[in-house]
């Protein structure tokens, strides 16, 4: 049937390919198929994985669609893998999660927030390819500025910036109207603290 | 934690200098006086918040511990603040309709709260189903076996560091200041503490401590507990607020860790 062998396509594509695939990526692959059948069959296959005894799920992360094992198991998964993990420690984290928060974001920035130097965490979550270089700040100096990559989302499971979690309000701050605390470097062109176009991109 | 240059075998610990970096920085110090005095963050009293960070500043020192510049950079701020507390907020510092000026407190307050809200916002995302941990993709294996790399695992640094001043404050005065007359060594303190470790997976801080003990067994027993916890062959709790602090031996790569004592919550 057109219909089942739509279905076992998108499960082969989707199962060999390392990297989540997009909606329009599957598209573009798909050419015979209209992109309401694409979108249905996908459907399908997503509620085929829904049960949480299964071994994995389908998910959209990063934008796109990956085959993920599921949680429950993971101490039996972890076998497969040395033992040491792959921890984030703190300072990783609290970086991360200014640079994810507030990106575009520059090291001065960073530091100001964190009061601490932050160029040896900078480096090893460049290394890692979870933050980049996203250009240069037009100040004087002309700092580099910093933001999250695909390879982020997909680590930490989600579709896209707007998927983080909520950044909890402490209390309001000085600032009635609850704005984020404005930072003394901070380009007098005001900037989006989480900026709608700043889709983290493939490389 | 990078504690460059330490190496077993080296001699007595006197000439260490460690280099930490500090507990994220000197705001995460702050907050955790603040939280400790359990002050009101938009009231802090600013004079004994100071005198205790500059107290936290010196204990370091006394354990060979680098204090970065940053510290020294808020504890001026602090000082900075504290003075212009005393000083009656005057006009000129205020607008025009002779609204006082701001609370000398409140930048410093600003920061803190930002951090803070980053600081939880790191916990949020830690919480996450974390690939290569909690989940695999395909190809995912092979990312950790290449990716994983040994980082240390965050100690409650300050745990250990008010654990030791307060034993360093239980040396009689004219111990305090003597030159050690024995060398010790941190090969073999920490050896001594694995030893111990070796019958019992949960090793109470109190045991580490002879009768009496001087200034030196105190650092070296320091650096050799900071050594095994950066090694991650330990962890360190303090089940009780104040209480005992326990020495936990990690899990080892066959199975599952030692089973909790009775009396940790």
């Amino acid at each position: 049937m057109q219909h089942e062998r739509l279905l076992g396509i998108i499960e082969s594509i989707l199962f060999a390919s390392p990297q989540p695939v997009s909606f329009e990526r599957l598209c573009a692959l798909l050419h015979e198929y209209d992109r309401t059948e694409i979108r249905e069959a996908l459907a399908v296959v997503r509620n085929r994985y829904r049960d949480p005894d299964r071994g994995f799920c389908l998910e959209e992360v990063a934008g796109g669609w990956q085959f993920r094992s599921n949680p429950r198991y993971s101490e039996y998964v972890r076998r497969l893998v040395p033992p040491k993990r792959g921890k984030l420690g703190r300072s990783s984290l609290e970086t991360l999660a200014i640079i994810a928060y507030r990106q575009p974001v520059t090291r001065a920035e960073i530091e100001y927030l964190r009061g601490v130097d932050s160029g040896g965490v900078l480096k090893s979550l460049l290394d890692k390819r979870l933050v980049k270089i996203l250009g240069k700040k037009d100040v004087p100096g002309k700092p580099l500025i910093y933001g999250t990559t695909k390879e982020f989302l997909t680590l930490f499971g989600l579709r896209d910036l707007a998927s983080l979690p909520t950044l909890r309000e402490i209390r309001e701050l000085e600032t009635s109207d609850g704005e984020q605390v404005p930072l003394p470097l901070e380009n007098v062109t005001g900037r989006d603290t989480l900026s709608g176009e700043m889709q983290a991109e493939g490389d | 934690m990078d504690l460059t240059g330490i190496l077993p075998g080296d001699d007595s610990s006197h000439g260490y200098s460690v280099r930490l970096e500090l507990f994220e920085g000197p705001l995460d110090l702050l907050l955790h006086l603040i939280r400790k005095n359990e002050v009101d963050i938009y009231n802090i009293p600013i004079s004994e918040i100071t005198r205790q960070y500059l107290e936290y500043l010196d204990l370091m020192k006394e354990l060979n511990l680098d204090v970065a510049g940053e510290f020294l950079v808020l504890a001026s701020t602090l000082l900075q603040i504290k003075s212009r507390m005393l000083l009656p907020r005057t006009e000129e510092e205020g607008d025009e309709e002779g609204e006082p000026g701001e609370d000398p407190r409140a930048e410093l307050v600003r920061r803190l709260i930002e951090y803070q809200r980053y600081r939880e916002a790191a916990a949020d995302l830690d919480a996450l189903p974390r690939l290569g941990w909690d989940l695999f993709t395909r190809g995912a294996v092979e990312e950790v076996e290449r990716q994983g790399e040994q980082i240390p695992e965050e100690v409650d640094v300050y745990l250990l560091v008010e654990a030791f001043g307060r034993l360093l404050a239980s040396i009689p005065e004219e111990k305090l200041h003597e030159v050690g007359s024995e060398q010790y060594r941190l090969a073999e303190r920490i050896a001594e503490i694995m030893t111990l470790l070796e019958s019992d997976p949960f090793v109470p801080f109190s045991t580490l401590f002879p009768e009496t003990f001087d200034r030196g067994y105190v650092i070296v027993t320091f650096l050799a507990v900071l050594e095994l916890c950066r090694l991650r062959v330990i962890t360190i709790s303090q089940p009780l607020p104040f209480g005992e602090i326990w020495l936990k031996r990690s899990v080892d790569c066959a199975g599952k860790g030692p089973e909790e004592p009775h009396d940790a919550t």
